[in-house]
């Protein structure tokens, strides 16, 4: 296994307070690269606080601060360019959102912010992404049509093709299945398994069969007394669902609470 | 305990009754406002559709009400409204933009909000008051007895108002005059002053209405803030701002009281040339008509104008209802 070699992103002793609410406590974690990592936990431990920290997106809420570092490829990501750091950690969100226009304007959005402006190469760029997605054969038609007008599961497809046309390293997804049906979540899982061998991927799910199934990696959070949300135990799938250590992580993925 | 069956079912007849009244009521409050238009738009038109003729539109304003026109003032207040927008449109989509994207939420920004909304509920003719001493007269400090004048030794001409010309950085169309005096310039200026407030305020809206799962969207793929507000936010909110800055500008077009405080004439025999020229306005004209004596001039061209000025603002309101429908998005 992986666990040896030298993690893609590494958390040390991360805190996260909203004001004074402390929402993540002492979390030292390695993500392991070009691995599926998923993070489960009951509703409210911070796991999408944890999810948004790695992309930094938690700094567009004005009363979270925190300690602690994570490091991207040996780099404390709160010393780097935000905008830097977010062309390197793509996310794709809970719910499909799309921006309201044509499936290409969508795709070509980041690398244009980026700096891209020649038509053939942004073309270039749009078909690669939408290939990679799984989404060019259903809509290599259709590119010009408003993204909106795609069923739930193309939409989410096409918010993963727009966050591979910016070359990300790694992609963080939150709850990327919640809101689509079983099949569109199939493909969704079938397309994420294509992507590990060149991205590292962070997912973030309610559903335990999806950890089971579609993960190498495990962490398993927890509220504590105080709400606060801490990392109970990690490890490789497998392990962490057949074998787990901590007793807590036995009876959540056993479904007694959660 | 008391026997309460039957108790239930009593007045049936007696609360349909109060329903239907109340019905009656509403329809009625309904109608007043209806049927008044309804008896004014009769009224106009009866009046001043025989006068809608192209006279009205080739004309000056002349002693034979048969000749006369309203060619200058339609002209005004097309260029005062086009200058207008040009003006408000910048100004009050960014101060919207700053607003609602930029400014932390703290006192500070609490009272500028209450200000905002408090300027669009102050009367025109302050605004009239406002720009005469802002743009007309720029507190006279180009009159030749003035501080800035004696100061700099500025070139100012010899009336009591003084005021200087000057081609900025030399260029012969780049003419400025200082003050502004009774210009076109001058009027739409006080009238940018005027429906700013609204235009913010509505701009604000359309910006607010934006999902914030697209500007979530656009710094997840790093996109710096102005990259997500210009390419993202704007972009989708632009038909709300059309709208809010084409429906202020229909309130603006029927202004008269400002625009006769910063001294815009009544009688304007020639078309303007340039922001510098003088100039009037439609509702000044049909203000004009309405005070003198011929019959000719009080009932029907005032009306004929009337017909126009309404016939400006419904193709304006027509427009932002258009670009409304045709541009909003649906999610």
């Amino acid at each position: 296994m992986t666990n040896n070699d030298k993690p893609k992103l590494s958390v040390k002793d991360f805190n996260l307070f909203y004001g004074k609410f402390q929402a993540l406590r002492d979390v030292t974690i390695g993500i392991p690269e070009n691995q599926i990592t998923s993070i489960i936990g009951p509703s409210g431990c911070g796991k999408s606080t944890f999810l948004r920290s790695f992309n930094r997106m938690n700094d567009l809420i004005p009363s979270v601060h925190t300690s602690g570092k994570i490091e991207l490829d040996n780099e404390n990501i709160f010393e780097t360019d935000v905008v830097e750091l977010r062309q390197r950690v793509g996310m794709v969100f809970q719910r499909p959102n799309p921006f309201p226009k044509s499936i290409f304007e969508n795709i070509a959005f980041g690398p244009r912010a980026h700096g891209v402006r020649d038509k053939l190469i942004l073309s270039e760029i749009v078909e690669k992404s939408l290939r990679q997605s799984a989404l060019w054969d259903e809509v290599k038609d259709q590119i010009h049509k408003s993204g909106l007008a795609l069923s739930g599961g193309q939409q989410q497809r096409l918010c993963i093709a727009r966050a591979l046309a910016v070359e990300p390293e790694v992609i963080l997804m939150d709850e990327p299945a919640s809101a689509l049906d079983p099949i569109a979540t199939l493909k969704i899982e079938d397309l994420i398994q294509l992507l590990k061998v060149k991205y590292t991927i962070v997912i973030v799910t309610h559903n335990m069969q999806q950890a089971a199934r579609a993960s190498d990696f495990t962490l398993f959070f927890n509220m504590a007394d105080d709400r606060a949300g801490y990392l109970v135990e990690s490890g490789n799938t497998v392990d962490i669902f057949t074998n787990p250590k901590e007793h807590q992580t036995e009876q959540y993925i056993s479904g007694r609470f959660g | 305990m008391n026997n309460i069956n039957g108790s239930i079912s009593s007045n049936l007849r007696r609360r349909h009754r109060i329903g239907k009244i109340f019905l009656a009521l509403i329809i009625f409050s309904t109608m007043v406002g209806l049927l008044m238009l309804t008896i004014l738009l009769i009224d106009i038109a009866v009046e001043g559709a025989e006068w809608v003729r192209p006279e009205l539109f080739l004309n000056y304003h002349s002693r034979k009400p048969e000749k006369a026109g309203m060619k200058s003032a339609i002209v005004g207040s097309i260029i005062v409204m086009a200058l207008t927008g040009f003006f408000s449109f910048p100004i009050g989509v960014g101060a919207a933009i700053y607003i609602e994207e930029y400014a932390e939420k703290s006192f500070l920004t609490r009272l500028i909000n209450i200000n905002i909304n408090n300027l669009a509920g102050v009367p025109s003719i302050v605004y009239g008051m406002l720009g005469l001493v802002v743009f007309g007269r720029m507190f006279g400090v180009f009159s030749p007895d003035s501080w800035l004048v004696n100061t700099f030794n500025l070139p100012v001409g010899q009336g009591a108002l003084g005021g200087m010309e000057f081609n900025l950085l030399g260029i012969k169309w780049l003419l400025i005059k200082l003050p502004f005096g009774r210009s076109i310039l001058a009027g739409a200026l006080t009238m940018t002053l005027l429906i700013l407030p609204v235009v913010i305020i509505s701009s604000r809206e359309a910006i607010r209405a934006v999902p914030n799962s697209i500007r979530l969207a656009a710094y997840a793929l790093g996109a710096t803030k102005w990259q997500t507000i210009s390419k993202q936010v704007l972009p989708v909110s632009m038909p709300g701002i059309l709208t809010g800055i084409i429906l202020a500008l229909s309130r603006a077009i029927g202004e008269t009281a400002p625009l006769i405080i910063m001294g815009a004439f009544t009688y304007v025999p020639f078309l303007p040339e340039s922001v510098w020229d003088q100039f009037t306005v439609m509702p000044i004209q049909i203000y004009n008509w309405i005070t003198l004596p011929q019959a000719e001039y009080r009932n029907h061209l005032a009306a004929a104008g009337i017909i126009i000025l309404l016939a400006v603002l419904l193709s304006f309101n027509a427009v932002a209802v258009f670009l409304r429908k045709k541009l909003e998005i649906k999610w």
